[in-house]
């Protein structure tokens, strides 16, 4: 399985942080299921770190990869 | 842990009949796949055609002019218009593509000597057969020239010699040597079959009918001279000698009138054993070469419209290549598939229930990598219609329960499938909604009303309404049970968590002084009836029959309705008579859809819907446009589902406790709805009927969300409490950003396995969710 999930992730540019009002950014980001756990890289608040996954992501690519991971 | 019971799936499997071969090819003494062949004629590759012919038949030139085609005697056809000329279709196939005929010999290791005694039709489809198998092959005739037969039996109208030495030259390119005029005799001597025997590694006999007293002496004979033989394995007395036998035709006559296909069926009998002789293999084991025999396979020819046959226009010349191609198109093909053209689910995966059988079993089986049918398993609504339907009453939901067993015995059950149908039922068994209670006043109970958790949910009026009714009509005490029947949990596979909700349920029903069952849900009275078995279950239907109908009824709705029967009383006749009775009482008048044992799933069934919902609406969606009335049913999902896709329904007890002007056009309360409504209910029943004080459990924040937005949260399985609970967890500080552009917050919340994305605005006192969304994996900022 690919280590990223670019497809769909939205465009965190429109996005601030609410605590820390700053605009999110591309950022190196931990993703677990099933207790498998890979790198992806997803919007998110450069200060406190709060990951953002769009709509087209949740239902689009990252649904695909859980569905793979429930098939293994 | 314990995978599927591999001899019980192998007993599936083989109930299905698909892959018998049709009539046409068991009639055959060759099998030849005459649908196939036919297939492509349709299609206009005549050349395709002939190569299927070829494959089977040694001689096709010959065979395509006297062959006596027992497969047109077989042909399903026969029914619907007459017989397909199959022949007939074989000879214009043969005049379009003998041309491009082939042949030629396996290379072989280890080649062997073969004399092949006898050089008619049976002894040269054996000489043919151990020669495309690489082996050295010598026939020995007695006549002037191999197929005498042919040349003086049949009419050069008929069969035209230049067919025959079409055939015959093959037969040379092929290698096959063929010694004329040499008659073989037992002893020794050039012809003599001693020598032959010593010279060869197998001799094989081909004599025709005709007694051999000319062999005795080097092999046994028979009393009247003709070879003593086994005909299984067509062994003689000498181990390296072997005979073609007399076939069998038609099936089960000793020894019918001559057939040239029959005896081509000879020759390649004996030469299998041959072959098997040179190889050291057993002659008999896994043998199954029957010849000519009768289909198994299941074909619904009421389905097909008669066709006439094409009749050729010059009848001394055959079929034009279009008349073939006319004619060919005759054919249905021979199928079964009827639970496959009934099943929407059957039909979306492309197959047939042997196949997704064989591929079920092998997901069950794999160790690592992709179980790439989960998916497919959970699909089906364990409905029986299939089973209903089949010849061989096969049913796809047991094969899906036992695999689903299996999977979640495993843990590979994928969570995403039956997290939600089995939270819901989590919650329609806990303390928040479910009860039970003796009638109000009562201390003993005779009877017992179990509405089910789902008629509760949908329309918790009714279930109040019923239970006022019972007690009026019932003698000795009504106690009242809200509570799941554990279908979801049976459905899922859970087979330990359907034990506890059944061990609970035995429990109530206990303290309640085990009293008479009454139910008014299909799914619950089958449930209770297989997994309780001490408990007396009754449908609410059959109950009001007996004990009188309620009083009051609905202004109808205009027009006749069609009757729905939930999937789960499929079979349970006096609660479809009931209905059908009641409706009548109330003035309704009825009509038939397929009939209760041809009913469809809703699609609630098995759990289909959540894992599946693009299969389950098309079960709905096909089920709804089968009549345009109005639908009546008696179940609180079949109704809620149709409205769900757009179909006026009603379920009986609109008719019967109306509420509202237009019952049919309620619609779907969805989830969340039923989870409100079931919390509802119980406060206010035990409020008013035992007065307990419990107050109605409000919502925590004001949410306003709009019917399209419910609708997507709906088709999401998202719930209004999981959209609350994210707001509420973002304005209490928790993480959510500002989409500046939309002008919204964005907040996300995780609650079990689940994490709840929600879209939303202040507004006033409360907040407009915009959207909502959700996913399984977790994502966490990696520490730096
Ligand atoms: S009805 Fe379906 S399961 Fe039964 S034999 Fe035919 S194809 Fe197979
Ligand atoms: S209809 Fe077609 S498939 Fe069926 S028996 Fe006749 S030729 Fe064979
Ligand atoms: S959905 Fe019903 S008819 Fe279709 S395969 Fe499953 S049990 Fe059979
Ligand atoms: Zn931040």
């Amino acid at each position: 399985m690919s280590n990223t999930i670019p497809e769909g992730a939205g465009n965190p540019a429109d996005l601030l942080c609410f605590a820390c009002d700053v605009p999110l950014e591309m950022g190196k980001v931990e993703a677990t299921y099933l207790g498998q756990k890979f790198p992806v890289d997803l919007p998110r608040c450069p200060k406190c770190g709060f990951v953002y996954v769009s709509e087209d992501l949740a239902l689009g690519k990252m649904l695909r990869v859980e569905q793979a991971l429930e098939d293994k | 842990m314990q995978g599927m019971d591999g001899d019980q799936v192998k007993a599936w499997e083989a109930r299905c009949i698909e892959e018998q071969l049709p009539a046409c090819a068991a009639a055959c003494p060759l099998h030849l796949d005459a649908r196939a062949m036919l297939e492509k004629v349709k299609a206009g590759d005549l050349v395709a055609a002939f190569a299927i012919y070829a494959r089977v038949i040694p001689f096709p030139a010959i065979v395509s002019h006297i062959c006596d085609h027992p497969c047109e005697t077989a042909c399903r056809r026969a029914e619907a218009g007459g017989a397909l000329r199959i022949g007939a279709i074989e000879r214009a196939i043969v005049e379009d593509a003998y041309p491009t005929l082939k042949r030629s010999a396996q290379r072989n290791r280890k080649p062997k000597r073969i004399a092949v005694i006898g050089g008619g039709l049976a002894g040269l489809t054996a000489a043919y057969d151990l020669a495309v198998k690489g082996h050295a092959v010598t026939v020995y005739e007695g006549d002037a020239r191999p197929l005498e037969r042919l040349y003086h039996d049949y009419d050069a109208a008929v069969l035209p010699p230049s067919a025959i030495d079409a055939d015959l030259g093959q037969l040379s390119a092929l290698g096959i040597d063929i010694r004329c005029r040499a008659r073989v005799t037992s002893g020794r001597g050039p012809l003599g079959l001693d020598d032959l025997i010593d010279a060869h590694d197998a001799v094989l006999l081909a004599p025709g009918r005709g007694p051999v007293p000319n062999l005795a002496g080097s092999i046994r004979l028979t009393i009247d001279n003709r070879v003593y033989m086994d005909a299984d394995s067509c062994a003689t007395s000498h181990p390296k000698v072997f005979a073609s036998p007399l076939h069998k035709m038609p099936p089960g006559v000793e020894v019918g009138p001559y057939s040239p296909v029959g005896a081509m069926y000879d020759g390649r009998k004996a030469a299998l054993s041959v072959d098997r002789f040179l190889q050291g293999a057993s002659l008999t084991a896994n043998r199954v070469d029957d010849g000519s025999g009768d289909s198994c396979l299941y074909v619904n020819v009421a389905r097909h419209d008669p066709v006439a046959i094409v009749e050729p226009s010059a009848p001394d010349q055959g079929y034009s290549r279009t008349e073939a191609i006319a004619e060919a198109a005759r054919c249905f093909p021979c199928e079964c598939k009827e639970c496959v053209r009934a099943c929407e689910f059957l039909k979306s995966y492309g197959l047939y229930p042997k196949r997704y059988i064989r591929e079920i079993y092998n997901n069950d089986g794999i160790i690592m990598g992709n179980r790439k049918s989960n998916k497919m398993i959970d699909s089906c609504s364990m409905c029986g219609l299939c089973a209903d339907i089949c010849p061989n009453d096969l049913s796809m939901g047991d094969v899906v329960l036992e695999a689903r067993r299996s999977m979640v015995r495993r843990g590979h059950m994928p969570p995403s499938h039956h997290d939600f149908a089995l939270r819901d039922m989590a919650f329609a068994r806990s303390d928040e909604v479910a009860f039970a209670r003796p009638a109000p006043g009562a201390t003993t109970s005779a009877y017992l009303f179990f509405p089910g958790c789902q008629l509760t949910a949908s329309s918790p009026q009714h279930s109040a309404e019923i239970y006022a009714y019972l007690r009026e009509r019932l003698p000795g005490g009504v106690a009242f049970v809200q509570d799941c029947c554990g279908a979801p949990a049976h459905w899922a596979g859970r087979e330990e968590l359907h034990g506890e909700v059944n061990a609970a349920l035995t429990a109530r029903w206990e303290a309640l002084g085990r009293p008479e069952v009454i139910t008014a849900c299909a799914s619950c009275l089958k449930m209770l009836g297989a997994f309780q078995p001490e408990m007396t279950v009754r449908s609410l239907w059959t109950v009001m029959e007996e004990k009188g109908w309620p009083t009051g009824a609905a202004p109808l709705p205009s027009g006749a309705l069609a009757i729905h029967d939930p999937c789960t009383g499929r079979y349970a006749k006096d609660v479809q008579s009931a209905v059908r009775t009641f409706a009548g009482h109330l003035g309704a008048e009825v009509r038939e859809l397929s009939g209760a044992e041809r009913t469809t799933c809703c699609g609630f069934g098995g759990l289909a819907q959540f894992a599946n919902a693009e299969v389950t609406d098309k079960i709905v969606d096909r089920r709804i446009t089968e009549d345009s009335a109005d639908y009546l049913t008696y179940c609180a999902m079949c109704r809620d589902n149709f409205a769900r896709r757009g179909k006026r329904a009603l379920h009986i007890l609109d008719l019967a406790f109306p509420a509202g002007a237009d019952p049919a056009a309620r619609p779907d309360p969805g989830f969340s709805r039923r989870r409100d409504n079931r919390l509802a209910f119980r406060a206010r029943m035990l409020t008013d009927l035992w007065g307990e004080t419990v107050t109605e459990p409000a919502p925590d924040l004001a949410l306003t969300i709009a019917d399209d937005v419910r609708a997507d949260m709906e088709r999401k399985l998202i719930l209004v409490e999981d959209v609350a609970r994210t707001v509420a967890a973002a304005e209490a500080g928790s993480p959510r950003f500002r989409n500046v552009a939309k002008g919204v917050t964005v907040a996300s919340h995780r609650h079990g396995s689940l994490t709840t994305w929600v879209e939303y605005t202040a507004a006033g006192d409360g907040f407009v969710v915009h959207r909502a969304w959700s996913h399984r994996m977790q994502v966490e900022a990696r520490p730096s």
